[in-house]
């Protein structure tokens, strides 16, 4: 069993006015030297597979659905977890 | 002609579309659920607005792998008309018939209200029945309207001239004004105004019904239907 966390931002490219939201807001709190917020989101699987499949898998899942490379770009963290 | 009207979990511009067309326009419409797989016997498609699947993980996201989707993929490449307008838009270009992607308003608000409309293409089916430059009359009703595509996209858009209708003042940060363009081939068309909400004057605009109009019209040429 593999627990995966992939993480969906948007491209450095594309502005994203909610980050910039909250940037105006932590400088408003006085943490002026926040330069740059960007939101994304995470998204946490478990997922019944092989070490040899598992990466193919999750790279799959990001380009069909869990991502649209137009506007965002993704990373993830794939580890093995013991279940009982 | 007979329209279908793809009724998505979540839809809610789905009667608005069915009125517009099977009553103000007088064509023949049926509501086809998305569970359905076929879209046999039916002249053109509309993806009609609302929050399908509520929106999670990205707008259309989930709505592009509904089984009827394959349908609507195939009633495309055969040529047919097919419209999506709001969340229909959203769920063509998560299905990839049409380039780009939809990003949050750029000052992150909902806005609801009747816009202005440039149309820059009336050499489409959709928009024959109008003039090129007119402007018309529209409302608007989404949060996620922001039209992004990258620089050799909009290339090809403009070259093709696949951009169909743009905002005459830029509502939401989209991409050169963007607020619908057509496929390559000019069968489908995308946009997030509603022209099925500005068919009857009652309503404050009848801007939309020459959208409808054209539709029919092209049919009925390409049929060579005379009535």
């Amino acid at each position: 069993m593999y627990e995966v966390k992939v993480f969906v931002t948007l491209k450095e490219a594309v502005l994203d006015p909610q980050g910039s939201a909250v940037k105006n807001s932590l400088h408003h709190l006085g943490y002026e030297g926040v330069e740059d917020v960007r939101i994304g989101k995470v998204l946490t699987l478990r997922i019944d597979s092989s070490a040899d499949k598992v990466e193919a898998v999750v790279q799959e899942m990001c380009e069909k659905l869990l991502a649209n490379t137009v506007i965002e770009d993704y990373r993830y963290e794939i580890e093995e977890v013991v279940t009982s | 002609m007979k329209f279908a009207v793809i009724v998505f979990p979540g839809s809610n511009c789905d009667l608005d579309m069915y009125h517009a067309v099977k009553d103000e326009l007088g064509a023949e419409a049926e509501y086809v659920w998305h569970e359905e797989t076929s879209l046999a016997g039916f002249d053109g498609v509309l993806l009609p607005g609302g929050f399908s699947y509520g929106d999670y993980l990205r707008t259309g996201a989930i709505a592009r792998f509904s089984p009827i989707m394959n349908a609507v993929k195939q009633a495309a490449e055969e040529g047919k008309p097919v419209l999506g307008v709001c969340n229909g838009f959203q769920i063509l270009l998560e299905a990839g018939l049409l380039p780009g992607a939809m990003l949050r308003n750029e000052k992150l608000k909902f806005i609801c209200a009747p816009v202005k409309l440039v149309v820059e293409n009336t050499g489409t089916p959709f928009t024959a029945a109008y003039d090129d430059g007119q402007e018309i009359t529209i409302p608007v009703a989404h949060g996620e309207g922001n039209y992004f595509c990258d620089e050799a996209t909009l290339k090809q858009l403009k070259d093709n001239k696949q951009i169909v209708f743009t905002y005459k003042n830029n509502i939401n940060g989209s991409v050169a004004n963007i607020a619908g363009i057509t496929n390559k081939a000019g069968n489908v068309l995308g946009m997030m105004p509603h022209p099925e909400r500005a068919v009857d004057q009652l309503l404050g605009s009848k801007d939309g019904l020459a959208l409808f109009q054209s539709i029919l019209s092209h049919w009925r040429e390409k049929n060579a239907i005379t009535s």
